[in-house]
């Protein structure tokens, strides 16, 4: 059953940190972020930040990183590429998940409010436990499997029109922007797989080369791992990458219906 | 120590756009059609076999204006649930995924059940309920 509440020890009632901006800042933008350390014993609090905007790079992780490095070293948050293709900063702000390093501050009105990705366990402020999403991520087995021998001395081949059904899945970075989303994944992500999952379950039910098609459908067939899915489409709004979680669920479910018929 | 991670914040700190609402709104209007719809019907029914002052009790009651309240009400989320559900089915069958359709269709049911709401409450009132 949904607990709409968060429990006791997750609400936000810690007494945050202020601080101000260097005097003669012009264009000032503040950063209230979530903040909590196993360390301390204390709830979640949110530390609100004052940055110059004419002294700080365009994008929102610009901000995290000046922050870390000017103001607060405490503050903790995961980033690698800061180009959108690791996926590593995904985080909530202002409302809707994201990637910090895509998203440019003067896109956000008012406060910058950045918590961690929904419904997750908090390892240390802005930094989720992924633990239980990649182990959903193994258990969909996602990688090539066949049973037909290897062609001898080249490569399982595959025309441009069977490889141009895999656009708008490859491009998946795993960011879960959209899992973490999905009011479906909040309340049962413990047996529903997922968008992002589904849509790379999808990417190799897709797949002209591989030879597993079926034993792969059975084992989304199930009214939680596959049919969670009730179309409320957070997912495919919150994408960085601009793909449609969505869309490809609703090609596994019809998979899941030719093949019955 | 992994057992005192808090959870991260998620209904309240979530910016809800019309498609998510529209699709939570669809539960809630079944509900409450089977809710409300249900016990009404029951208590209406009840009364017309028991007796003509249990019959007044029920008309006192749906003529007052909270009685006209809950049936505007009702209408509306008929037609809020007919609409999604004709969404939802579209949805279903592979149809309406791309980020402006999924918008526009979520936006057209709030705007349709509005508009069917008034048209059967207009065609109830100028023609009279025995036009149905």
């Amino acid at each position: 059953m949904a607990e709409f509440q968060l429990p006791a020890n997750s609400r936000i009632t810690g007494k945050g940190k202020a601080f101000p901006a260097p005097s003669g800042a012009r264009r000032v933008k503040t950063f209230s972020i979530y903040r909590w350390s196993p360390d301390d014993g204390q709830n979640p609090r949110y530390d609100s930040y004052d940055i110059d905007l004419d002294d700080c790079g365009p994008m929102v992780l610009d901000a995290l990183i000046k922050i870390k490095s000017e103001l607060d070293p405490t503050l903790t948050f995961r980033r690698s590429c800061r180009e959108g293709i690791c996926g590593s900063c995904a985080m909530n702000i202002d409302g809707s998940n994201t990637l910090a390093c895509t998203l440019a501050i003067d896109d956000v009105k008012g406060d910058v409010r950045i918590t961690p990705l929904p419904h997750m366990h908090v390892v240390k402020d802005l930094v989720p436990d992924m633990t239980h999403f990649y182990a959903q991520y193994a258990s969909i087995k996602p990688w090539l499997q066949t049973v037909t021998p290897e062609p001898a001395l080249k490569e399982r081949k595959q025309s441009p029109e069977d490889r141009s059904k895999l656009d708008g899945l490859y491009e998946c970075i795993l960011c879960a922007c959209c899992s973490t989303s999905c009011p479906s994944y909040w309340w049962n992500s413990d047996r529903f797989l997922g968008p992002a999952i589904l849509l790379q379950a999808y990417r190799w039910l897709a797949d002209s080369r591989d030879e597993m098609t079926g034993e792969r459908l059975d084992q989304l067939e199930d009214p939680f791992r596959l049919y969670r899915c009730h179309t409320i489409m957070n997912c495919a709004n919150v994408c960085p990458k601009g793909l449609n979680p969505a869309k490809a669920i609703a090609e596994i479910k019809k998979m899941m219906v030719t093949r019955a018929v | 120590m992994a057992d005192n991670r808090p959870l991260s914040p998620h209904l309240s700190i979530w910016k809800w756009r019309v498609h998510a609402i529209t699709s939570i709104a669809h539960r809630i209007t079944g509900n409450g059609l089977v809710f409300a719809g249900l016990t009404l019907f029951a208590w209406w029914l009840a009364a017309t076999a028991t007796s003509a002052e249990a019959y007044a009790t029920f008309s006192a009651f749906a003529g007052s204006v909270f009685g006209w309240i809950i049936w505007i009400g009702l209408s509306w989320a008929a037609f809020q649930h007919l609409l999604s559900g004709v969404r939802h089915l579209a949805m279903d069958s592979g149809w309406g995924y791309q980020l402006g359709v999924s918008k526009l269709s979520a936006t057209w049911v709030w705007i349709g059940s509005v508009l069917l709401t008034v048209a059967f409450w207009a065609v109830f009132h100028f023609a009279g309920p025995g036009v149905f």
